[in-house]
């Protein structure tokens, strides 16, 4: 070993430390220390994490009548804690041994009823008289003291050190010089970030292939059919009436663009019905059928107030007028529920003419140009 | 350390030699010292964020549990569990399944209805918790980092909490996805692949409640935890806050050390936290989603309202004008884009920025330790309040139609009372705050200057009434106060000073007669019996938790008063 003694930090292998070892180990020795009474040896430490103890109000006297107090108290916390716990358990674990069985059944009103709020409330007395009994034991037992500790800025030195460590290794690395490599570094990082983030392409899907968004189930010669698939005719409703109704498609019922409300005006509103321009023969009679999915956000628009001819939407409270082609009167809708077109097949029952010849719910980017 | 192991003083007990190993091959002593060491200030406004933390402990807990048995599949299968209305009926295995946590699982319902009460108080307590450390000031230099991590934990929360409450597939669930969907779509340009990209194709897809699922339990959480970490990292390297008072300055934290009173207080609190959670779900209903039935696309309940940190946004979106904009080439931008992006966008946008904003109108680069009293910085806390204002009325918009509902009032005029309300409220707040603050700075002055008002009235022999005020420090030959404002809290009452005698010991009955508390306080102020022991820092600074007020700045001597003057 040629390792030299002034050399900081290494005895090559020697089984002495360094000088850089120490510390306060060296203005403290085990003697010094083991003469030291543990208050001391706590402020000792205090200090040299910049903490000073200014004051310290003690805790109640051992043996007074105030500490006996205080333990009762935080004693009964405790107590009451685990008593709560244990019967947690006992209700947790008995429910249908040899208490009750917990499952609930409709209509129910026996135990099944408490027991989650049994359970709720017997965690919660757990928690709540431990914490309560260790914030009492916090303030009435233990001393009260006043600390402060000091708040350092950076040191300069360590600015100046450290950053003549980190320019040191970056000018030994010579990137600086070497551009050959910066440059393949830049080139292979690109290509690796690209590469990391290639597989997210996974997710990417054309959303203008087959207008998905432009198009519904239906289509000429489909039925109306209700919830239940039976097919309607008219005459079925009552004037002023509301039916939803879904395409006689497998699983029709459960499309997320297809339900429509099929609507039988009034007399009265059918005189003053002023359907869009070009769809006057939508109808069918005194029938209309409108998409049921919100223009604005998509949720299923549901509240028909027949006497103002009102179709209000639940969400976001747009509101149609359903004599004048579902126009949106109030709220934040833009758009006109758009119209499907009636007719009656062979049998007599309601059909569509066509699909929506427009796109249904929530309007988009380049919705008016499909 | 082998020196330790033979030193005289070494450990005798079992435990001693214990930790002596422990330290020989970890050596842990020195910072374990320096943690246990810690200062904390002590403030109630600090436990906001303890508050935060602590319910995302329990979220973490009981998220874990509920793990267990939510399965996030958006396969259809016939409900056959124990909840007889819905047996039979058609609904995903994601809803079935959360019917079965909450009927077929003993003790499942409990956590679930903790899991979702502890979210609301998580988003809960980051608000309130942010709304501290904005008043205060305290994300001024050196602490952006930390205001910027903290908003972008409400943002995650929000997105988590969203995540979360859409992925039981129930009828409410299945509408705020659906509004989603549309949100999704008006983005301009991109808005339709967007959509794809999320929901791998139109809506719904069988594919979303997974992606929640991963999303909600793996990605955020995780980068919720990581930004944690650094949270309070910063905290510990940069240190605590603290109001101004006695003793501090911004060289020093004044406070209890983490061991054992910081940590008593702690773990106490955390376990009410925790206590609150349970009773809450265990007493208190939260999202019966049994009541609601699975998604249907052709069916929504009405007073379909989102969990409380989203219904902003649900106002916001009832709130804006039917505003399509139309361009050239048929394009168009929805009016949903404007409520549902861009508003949030520029929220917090300006909520990250505020603290770069701030420094740069005010010119204030300096480093700040020590708090600021809202009233002293009448700008910022009127700004604040402006916003708040402006949130409260989007927040209440969101509800509106329950509101409608309850008061009897037309659902189109509270659209029309948010759209305006939400315009010259906040204006309106902005002044109000400002005056006030002006108001309160000018009455700390005026206490300073002219003492505590008393309510003793004397006639002057010449017939003049005044009012004998108690001045709170040394006067000058016009008897009026020298002492500056500190900007800590300046008392205004003379009980504050010592004016009142202490409370009467009892719960519910006394146990010690008021006369004779009187007189042993008399005793006292004549020096018959020893005061409490004098103390030189406080831990609020406020003379009335105990603190006593140091000489020169405060009124001396337990604030007992000195020769009242005019």
């Amino acid at each position: 070993m040629t390792t030299h003694d002034t050399r900081p930090g290494s005895t090559g292998g020697a089984d002495t430390p360094g000088p850089l070892h120490g510390g306060p180990d060296d203005d403290y020795t085990p003697e010094q220390l083991a003469t030291l009474p543990r208050e001391e040896l706590d402020r000792l430490g205090a200090r040299y994490d910049g903490v000073e103890v200014l004051h310290v109000e003690p805790g109640p006297e051992p043996g007074s009548a105030l500490e006996k107090r205080a333990v009762r108290q935080v004693g009964l916390m405790f107590g009451l804690a685990g008593l709560s716990a244990f019967a947690f358990v006992v209700v947790y674990a008995g429910a249908g041994w040899f208490l009750p069985d917990w499952q609930w059944e409709l209509g129910s009103n026996t135990f099944s009823v408490l027991y989650t709020p049994l359970l709720g409330l017997l965690m919660a007395l757990a928690f709540t008289f431990f914490g309560v009994g260790l914030v009492l034991y916090t303030k009435k037992l233990l001393p009260h003291e006043t600390a402060v500790q000091d708040k350092h800025d950076g040191s300069h030195f360590d600015r100046v050190t450290t950053g003549a460590t980190l320019v040191g290794g970056l000018h030994n690395s010579g990137l600086k010089r070497r551009k050959l490599i910066t440059r393949s570094l830049a080139f292979m990082g690109g290509g690796l970030g690209l590469m990391l983030v290639a597989p997210l392409g996974g997710l990417i899907k054309d959303p203008n292939e087959g207008d998905p968004l432009g198009t519904t189930e239906w289509a000429e010669g489909v039925r109306l059919v209700r919830d239940d698939g039976t097919p309607i005719r008219p005459g079925d409703q009552e004037p002023g009436s509301l039916e939803t109704v879904f395409p006689a498609v497998p699983e029709g019922n459960r499309l997320s663009d297809a339900a429509t409300m099929l609507i039988r005006l009034r007399p009265s509103q059918l005189e003053q019905a002023t359907p869009r321009s070009g769809q006057e023969d939508f109808g069918y009679g005194d029938y209309v059928a409108y998409s049921k999915i919100c223009t604005h956000a998509g949720c299923p628009v549901s509240l028909y107030e027949q006497e103002t001819s009102r179709i209000l939407c639940p969400c976001h409270q747009s509101q149609f007028d359903v004599t004048q082609g579902a126009k949106p009167v109030f709220g934040p809708a833009t758009r006109s529920l758009p119209q499907l077109p009636l007719a009656v097949d062979d049998e007599g029952f309601f059909v569509a003419r066509s699909d929506y010849i427009e796109a249904v719910g929530p309007t988009y980017w380049n919705r008016e140009r499909i | 350390m082998a020196r330790t192991a033979t030193a005289p003083g070494a450990p005798k007990t079992l435990l001693g030699k214990a930790a002596l190993e422990v330290d020989d091959r970890l050596i842990v002593a020195g910072p374990l010292r320096r943690t246990l060491n810690k200062v904390f200030p002590d403030h109630w406004s600090f436990l906001l964020g303890e508050i935060a933390l602590y319910s995302f402990i329990i979220l973490l807990l009981t998220g874990t549990y509920l793990t267990f048995f939510f399965q996030a599949s958006m396969t259809e299968v016939a409900y056959d569990g124990s909840y007889a209305p819905l047996r039979g009926i058609d609904m995903s295995i994601a809803y079935a399944s959360t019917l079965d946590i909450s009927f077929d699982v003993r003790g499942g319902l409990l956590i679930r209805q903790m899991h979702h009460w502890a979210a609301l108080l998580f988003m809960a307590s980051i608000v309130c918790h942010m709304l501290r450390i904005f008043f205060t000031g305290a994300f001024r230099r050196p602490r952006e980092t930390n205001w910027l991590i903290g908003v972008a934990l409400l943002i995650l929360g929000i997105f988590e909490g969203f995540a979360g409450y859409s992925m039981p597939d129930d009828l409410l669930s299945g509408t705020g996805l659906r509004i989603m969907s549309a949100i999704i779509l008006s983005i301009p340009v991109i808005g339709t692949w967007a959509h794809w990209a999320v929901f791998g194709g139109d809506y719904v897809g069988e594919l979303i409640v997974g992606r929640l699922y991963i999303a909600h339990v793996l990605i955020i959480p995780a980068i919720i935890l990581g930004l944690i970490a650094v949270h309070l990292l910063i905290l510990v390297k940069q240190k605590h806050t603290q109001f101004p008072g006695p003793g501090r300055t911004e060289h020093n934290v004044v406070g209890n050390r983490l061991f054992p009173t910081f940590a008593g207080k702690a773990t106490g609190l955390l376990l009410v936290v925790f206590g609150v959670c349970a009773a809450l779900g265990g007493l208190v209903q939260i999202n019966p989603l049994w009541l609601w039935g699975p998604y249907n696309p052709a069916q929504v309940s009405s007073a379909s309202q989102p969990d409380w940190y989203v219904m902003f946004l649900d106002g916001s979106t009832r709130l804006f004008p039917a505003w399509d904009i139309y361009l050239p080439g048929n394009y168009n931008i929805p009016a949903l884009f404007w409520p549902t992006v861009v508003l949030p966008g520029i929220i917090f946008t300006l909520l990250l920025a505020y603290p770069m904003l701030e420094r740069k109108l005010t010119g204030d680069t300096a480093s700040h330790h020590l708090l600021q009293r809202p009233r002293d910085v009448p700008v910022r806390t009127s700004l604040g309040t402006m916003a708040i204002s402006f949130y409260i009325v989007l927040l209440l918009s969101g509800a509106n139609d329950v509101i409608a509902d309850k008061f009897d009032i037309s659902l189109n005029a509270m659209t029309w009372i948010g759209r305006i309300g939400l315009l010259i409220i906040p204006p309106i707040v902005y002044v109000l705050t400002y005056r006030i603050c002006l108001g309160l700075q000018q009455h700390d002055r005026e206490v300073l200057e002219h003492g505590i008002e008393t309510g003793v009235i004397r006639r002057l022999p010449h017939g003049e009434f005044i009012e004998v005020h108690q001045p709170l420090g040394p006067v000058d030959e016009h008897g009026h106060g020298q002492l500056a404002y500190g900007g800590a809290p300046v008392p205004k009452k003379m009980n504050q000073v010592g004016g009142a005698r202490r409370a009467i010991r009892g719960f519910f009955s006394p146990i010690e007669e008021p006369a004779a508390v009187e007189l042993e306080q008399r005793g006292e102020d004549r020096g018959l019996a020893p005061a409490e022991p004098q103390r030189e820092l406080t831990t609020s600074g406020r003379p009335a938790e105990g603190g006593r007020p140091s000489e020169g700045g405060r009124p001396s001597e337990g604030g007992r008063p000195q020769e009242p003057r005019d």
